[in-house]
């Protein structure tokens, strides 16, 4: 165990502290969230949990007990992302690295959201970017650009075909791809 | 005080990592990022084949791997070039700069990376510090620089200035000295062209579009925007300035977002312009307002700007003259 760690902990994992989703954090190398206090300032800071469910205290104290529900209900994806937690946490701990590593773990088990499944099945994996302007319904979108003298599209995977290849060479590679496959082979059936 | 011709010597090229929104959903940004930039006497260098930076919210929540091997690659087309990419995006910021951030301080994630990069001829070296325009703005050219541009001052406009957050935080992977919560830098930026930066109830709100939000749970998004609307309507000012497409898109389109789904608290639609802040640094550097996208030249329908820009651009009219 890292001994910066180590020191906040001051306890080595007992049994009863241990959870899959807790071994999937520390394997990560993102231990340090055992050193959690369960004080609440991430929920006190969390401009989400003004109007939502999400209780950010819970979701970390859920990760640690290992209780899966935290990866199946919705809080997780209620988070925009604002970062007051990593700032406000008096345990430094990165909060909302937390959240992303429990989306990750979420979406390994085939829980996502229906619309950010197709966002990156049909969007992000065949197009390379995460709002298209190609294609028949995007059409004004580049009449656009042109109104204001831009390239019609722009010069990004847009414009290489072989550098969309690249992108979806590297997806393959890291598996990406085959999570996605797998998780549409599950909503089919 | 950086003198015109000491930073001219320093020939400042760039590569302009475009991302998604900005070349794809509002265009005008892009437009007036290059003029103002051509203007400054800076050269950006097209980044041919980026792709989506990947997008923080969504795909790094989906799959991290992706995520830094995608922005990897990304970076390593600015480095081919020598140069660093910067980005308009408050979110392409957050991807460039974190990965940047951690492939420095993890040798073996960088050596991975690489070994995958490899399979596409591609290499990381991290050399290149990825940065937001506004950082080149402030902190490379610095306000002395920008200040010997300015040829018009708008005295009579209020503008409530949103940072956005990823611009800002993580602060320990930003170059703000740590300053989260109370940043000035583009309140200075704005503060040049004479405009006034109103001061309004719970500013560094976020918008509440990114994480992923807005893309699939819309009406919790607008649910933060609602609240950050009536607060800069309170304070009364004229327009909003952004520093990122996608606060950008939420509070232009947004505003429509609101009024569809919360008009009863809101009593009445807000109709208050958005405007990027190249568009506004342009304009009081004298650049013509077409080539900052700010006069719309298209009969096309359901196009950005959703809210116009007409009321802010008879505001200044007096003031161009
Ligand atoms: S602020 Fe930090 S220590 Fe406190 S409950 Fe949240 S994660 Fe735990
Ligand atoms: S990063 Fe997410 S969990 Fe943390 S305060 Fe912001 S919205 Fe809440």
């Amino acid at each position: 165990m890292n001994e910066k760690i180590q020191e906040i902990i001051k306890r080595d994992i007992c049994e009863s502290y241990n959870s899959n989703i807790l071994r999937k954090f520390i394997d990560t190398g993102l231990e340090e969230i055992r050193a959690c206090i369960n004080c609440g300032t991430c929920t006190g800071s969390c401009p989400s949990g003004r109007r939502t469910a999400l209780r950010t205290r819970s979701v970390i104290k859920k990760a640690l007990d290992g209780d899966d529900s935290v990866l199946k209900d919705i809080d997780i994806w209620l988070c925009s992302t604002c970062y007051y937690c990593y700032e406000r946490c008096p345990r430094n701990i990165l909060v909302t690295d937390m959240v992303i590593k429990l989306r990750n773990i979420a979406v390994e088990k085939g829980y996502i959201l229906e619309k950010h499944f197709n966002l990156a099945y049909n969007v992000f994996f065949k197009t390379c970017h995460a709002i298209s302007a190609k294609g028949e319904n995007n059409k004004k979108w580049r009449e656009l650009r042109e109104s204001y003298k831009l390239p019609s599209l722009p010069p990004t995977v847009h414009s290489y075909p072989e550098a969309v290849k690249e992108c979806q060479t590297l997806m393959k590679e890291v598996k990406f791809k085959k999570l996605l496959d797998q998780i549409k082979k599950k909503i089919k059936k | 005080m950086n003198s015109l011709s000491e930073i001219q010597n320093d020939n400042l090229k760039y590569g302009l990592f475009l991302g998604c929104i900005i070349p794809n959903r509002y265009p005008m940004i892009e437009r007036s990022i290059r003029d103002v930039f051509d203007e400054l006497g800076m050269k950006l260098l097209d980044l041919k084949g980026a792709s989506c930076c990947p997008a923080p919210g969504v795909f790094r929540s989906f799959h991290n791997l992706t995520w830094l091997v995608i922005a990897a690659r990304n970076i390593s087309i600015a480095e081919k070039l020598g140069v660093s990419p910067i980005t308009g995006c408050n979110g392409c910021y957050g991807t460039l700069r974190d990965v940047w951030y951690e492939l420095n301080h993890n040798y073996k994630l960088k050596k991975d990376i690489n070994k995958e990069l490899n399979k596409i001829g591609k290499k990381y070296t991290g050399k290149y510090e990825p940065k937001h325009i506004v950082q080149v703005l402030y902190l490379d050219l610095g306000l002395d620089y920008l200040r010997n541009y300015i040829k018009y001052s708008f005295s009579n406009l209020k503008v409530a200035v949103h940072y956005g957050c990823h611009i800002v935080r993580p602060s320990d992977k930003r170059p703000w000295n740590n300053e989260y919560e109370y940043p000035t830098f583009l309140d200075e930026i704005v503060e040049l062209t004479g405009a006034n930066s109103i001061e309004y109830k719970d500013k560094n709100l976020c918008c509440g579009a990114g994480g992923g939000v807005r893309s699939a749970i819309n009406e919790v998004a607008a649910d933060f925007t609602k609240e950050k609307l009536i607060n800069i309507r309170n304070a009364g000012v004229d327009i909003i300035i952004t520093c990122c497409p996608f606060c950008q898109l939420q509070f232009d389109l947004g505003q429509k977002d609101v009024a569809n789904l919360y008009m009863d608290e809101i009593k009445k639609p807000f109709n208050i312009p958005v405007i990027y802040i190249t568009q506004l640094l342009g304009l009081s550097m004298g650049l013509d307002p077409n080539r900052l996208g700010l006069i719309k030249n298209h009969t096309l329908k359901d196009i950005s700007p959703y809210i116009s820009y007409k009321p802010f651009l008879k505001l200044i009219k007096e003031q161009l003259i």
